[in-house]
């Protein structure tokens, strides 16, 4: 092992901002951190193992105990329930015989839950040391099972468990035609760097991850900077459950999406770029970088791009399972080697962002668009969309409809033609913007798609009427709860009070006063939270509140209060310790029963 | 005073600090009694409650016999209130949540060094433990809470002369800040 984490050290050239790639390697390679790894690499890259302790507990992909051989990890968004998750997660954990969350005793398959893998549309979906799979059903699941209690490595399984497709419906602007490698820099360099910013900001182009920050303004700011040395970052840690179009983007459109970076780069004068690359899409890794050896011989990237001067070049990190790093800041100081804690803002990443310096952190979507623009001007972009939303959008769209997948719209498009595209009916209601999005009732189907309406990253998941909303809330307030980094106390503790809340009044323990503890505590996490991903834990429930509170009101007792948690059983160990049974060594859940 | 405002106390699992911190409103204790009588409270020894308007609860909820109590309190007691860091969170007992039971119990009664006689305790007329210590609004419906550890002398006054002179009772920020 020694010999083993000196040669990625050496190869990483020692830089603590490689940990993270570092340790994918390692935990790849043993299947967890081990302690002597840690000392070793504190020494090797001269950091404090505290540091290097505290990036393995915050990455869910990490693990400082001995994980299986074989890493089975099951996707818990609500679009795998839908598609009967639960009753396969238990029926694999039969096949293997290992419960969910532990490791067989034999060492050889660990099992548990993971956050949405992006693979929404061909669910039910998990991974497998770190490796995709897709479409999973019992006879899927009897092969994995097969496979491993065999010990067949997992590059000699059979290549369709691995099948991940695009399953584009519907192109339009951008999807309808790639350009033509360097096309976009061909243009630019032609046209003129400064005009090229110009049609940008002439587009109306706005990031594409759901903010909406005009790119164009945003680049103009980072190239203003006093610093020069400047970064590009696209931002790939597509974690937002019920997203998977940056998936498509970059297994059919990377070519495009690089040369995005950078005409980026040209503009604001960088010379280095990162992909941020969420774990989950491990698979697209060996493609990616294959395109940018590609790019690299063809002059698109590298020393003196086009001869016309410009060094730049992109390296590509992957992440490790945490939904906070597409937040940007987080996603920066991620980068860097460190925990994704976001960073107070301002300063913001075109000041001060990877190490300190100007940095623009763009979506995949956005820079594929920019290319675009690039090549066809600003008007091509602008003539489409609302006078706010230019351009077009590309949704990724799941749950209850014949065709999920990937649709390309111009801003504007209402809730109910995508709903008639993509052959859905029966609808009880759409979540748009992924959790931490909006949950509009079939009343609300006329609404339109846009910055001035409903703001999107890209998330559309349907849910026709024998769905319950409840049951999305529940898995929408667990899903936050594990995300939340940690590091401010109204969104640590806040979504995980939520998350409890939720379940007490699912379970059916609550009574009115709940309902009213649960408004509070949403206003009370939104309002303090630190960053984005506290400010929108509470939206599934104030969303699906303000439209179906009679369905809350239905979960309710007529009581004034019971607990949420059994209170017999709280005792039960006690009870057995004490070898007692009597009266006294029991307690009624509520007074009314026999006190 | 033919209706004074009756007050019930009680201390569950918690260590009394909080009801020393309210023993701290010194001599304005004179001015609290000439509108206030103490119904069951450690200030009385009173066993049980009657129809009382305020209840204040210190600690958390460790044992069956604190369910019972807290629940008194609460069938008694128009307003309930709870006390103290220990009787919003638990508290330093609850440090014993992330330790199974079962060890807390091996180890005070079977496997400690020095115990003598090792048997876990039985006798009915000793509580169970439940398994975790509990913030009591978990168990039953709290009006109001005062944090704290403990509460200072100045927060019971504040707030037990906002109730009793009929007004929303609020806090400043210089009573509940710890820096």
């Amino acid at each position: 092992m020694r010999q083993f984490i000196q040669g990625i050290a050496e190869n990483s050239h020692y830089q603590a901002t490689h940990l993270l790639q570092i340790l994918r390697q390692i935990q790849s390679r043993y299947h967890y951190i081990p302690k002597a790894a840690i000392e070793q690499l504190s020494g090797l890259l001269n950091i404090p193992r505290t540091q290097i302790i505290s990036v393995v507990e915050f990455y869910s992909f990490f693990h400082l105990a001995p994980r299986g051989q074989y890493e089975l990890l099951i996707s818990d968004s609500i679009t795998d329930h839908m598609l009967g998750k639960k009753s396969l997660l238990d029926y694999l954990a039969k096949k293997l015989d290992v419960a969910v969350g532990e490791v067989r005793e034999d060492g050889v398959v660990s099992l548990d839950n993971t956050s949405c893998t992006g693979m929404c549309d061909q669910g039910p979906a998990g991974l497998v040391n770190g490796h995709a799979l897709t479409r999973l059903d019992r006879s899927g699941i009897d092969k994995i099972a097969e496979l491993i209690n065999q010990q067949k490595p997992v590059d000699e399984w059979p290549v369709e468990l691995f099948q991940v497709d695009d399953n584009i419906y519907k192109s339009g602007l951008l999807l309808n035609q790639q350009i033509e490698q360097g096309a976009a820099l061909r243009s630019a360099f032609k046209r003129g760097i400064k005009e090229t910013l110009k049609e940008i900001d002439y587009s109306g182009l706005r990031g594409r991850g759901g903010a909406g920050f005009k790119t164009a303004i945003k680049w103009q700011f980072c190239s203003e900077e006093q610093q020069t040395e400047r970064y590009v970052v696209c931002n790939a840690d597509e974690g937002e459950p019920g997203t998977f179009k940056d998936r498509v983007l970059l297994n059919s459109y990377a070519h495009q999406v690089f040369e995005g970076m950078t005409v980026c780069a040209a503009i604001i004068g960088a010379k280095q770029g990162f992909l941020y690359l969420r774990g989950e899409y491990l698979h697209l890794y060996d493609k990616l970088q294959s395109i940018l050896d590609q790019r690299r011989q063809n002059g698109l990237l590298g020393i003196n791009i086009l001869g016309a001067g410009l060094d730049f070049d992109i390296e590509i990190c992957l992440g490790a399972g945490a939904y906070i790093c597409g937040e940007e800041s987080a996603l920066i100081e991620s980068l860097e080697g460190k925990a994704g804690i976001p960073r107070n803002r301002p300063p913001y990443p075109v000041t001060q962002g990877y190490l300190g310096k100007p940095t623009v952190v763009n979506n995949v979507e956005t820079f594929l668009a920019a290319a675009g623009i690039a090549v066809n001007g600003g008007d091509w972009f602008a003539s489409i969309g609302t006078e706010k939303s230019k351009g077009t959008k590309i949704l990724s769209i799941s749950g209850d409809c014949v065709r999920p997948g990937i649709y390309e719209y111009p801003f504007g498009v209402t809730v109910q033609t995508i709903l008639n595209d993509c052959g859905a009916d029966d609808v009880l209601g759409v979540q748009i913007g992924g959790p931490s999005g909006t949950f509009i009732s079939n009343q609300e189907f006329d609404r339109k798609l846009a910055f001035e309406d409903l703001a999107t990253g890209g998330s559309f998941i349907i849910f026709n009427s024998s769905r319950n909303i409840l049951d999305m809330v529940h898995n929408f307030a667990h899903f936050f709860a594990h995300e939340s980094c940690g590091f401010c106390t109204p969104c640590r503790v806040g979504t995980a009070l939520l998350k409890k809340q939720i379940d007490k009044i699912v379970d059916g323990h609550g009574s009115a006063g709940d309902i009213v503890a649960l408004e509070e505590l949403c206003q009370l996490v939104k309002s303090y939270s630190h960053c984005g991903l506290g400010q929108t834990a509470a939206n599934p429930i104030l969303t699906t509140l303000e439209r179906y509170p009679d369905l809350y009101q239905s979960r309710l007792k007529e009581i004034s209060f019971e607990p949420g948690f059994d209170l017999d059983g709280a005792l039960e160990t006690a009870r057995r310790m004490a070898n007692r049974d009597d009266a006294g060594a029991h307690l009624a859940q509520t007074e009314n029963e026999h006190e | 005073m033919a209706n004074k405002i009756r007050v019930a106390t009680t201390s569950l699992a918690g260590c009394f600090g909080c009801h020393m911190s309210f023993l701290d409103i010194d001599e304005r204790m004179l001015q609290l009694v000439e509108v206030v009588e103490f119904d069951r409270s450690p200030l009385t020894d009173i066993e049980h409650c009657t129809n009382c308007d305020i209840g204040l609860i210190e600690g958390g909820v460790c044992n069956s016999e604190n369910v019972h109590v807290l629940r008194e309190f609460r069938n008694n007691c128009k307003i309930l209130v709870a006390v103290g860091a220990c009787a919003i969170n638990g508290g330093l007992p609850a440090m014993r949540n992330h330790i199974p039971l079962e060890e807390c119990l091996n180890e005070a009664y079977l496997d400690g060094i020095g115990v003598e006689n090792p048997q876990i305790p039985s006798d009915i007329e000793l509580p169970l433990l439940l398994n975790q210590v509990r913030p009591i609004h978990e168990v039953v419906k709290i009006d109001y809470f005062l944090p704290g550890c403990p509460p200072s002398a100045d927060v019971f006054w504040k707030f037990l002369t906002d109730l009793i002179e009929g007004r929303e009772p609020s806090l400043p920020y210089e009573l509940v800040h710890y820096d």
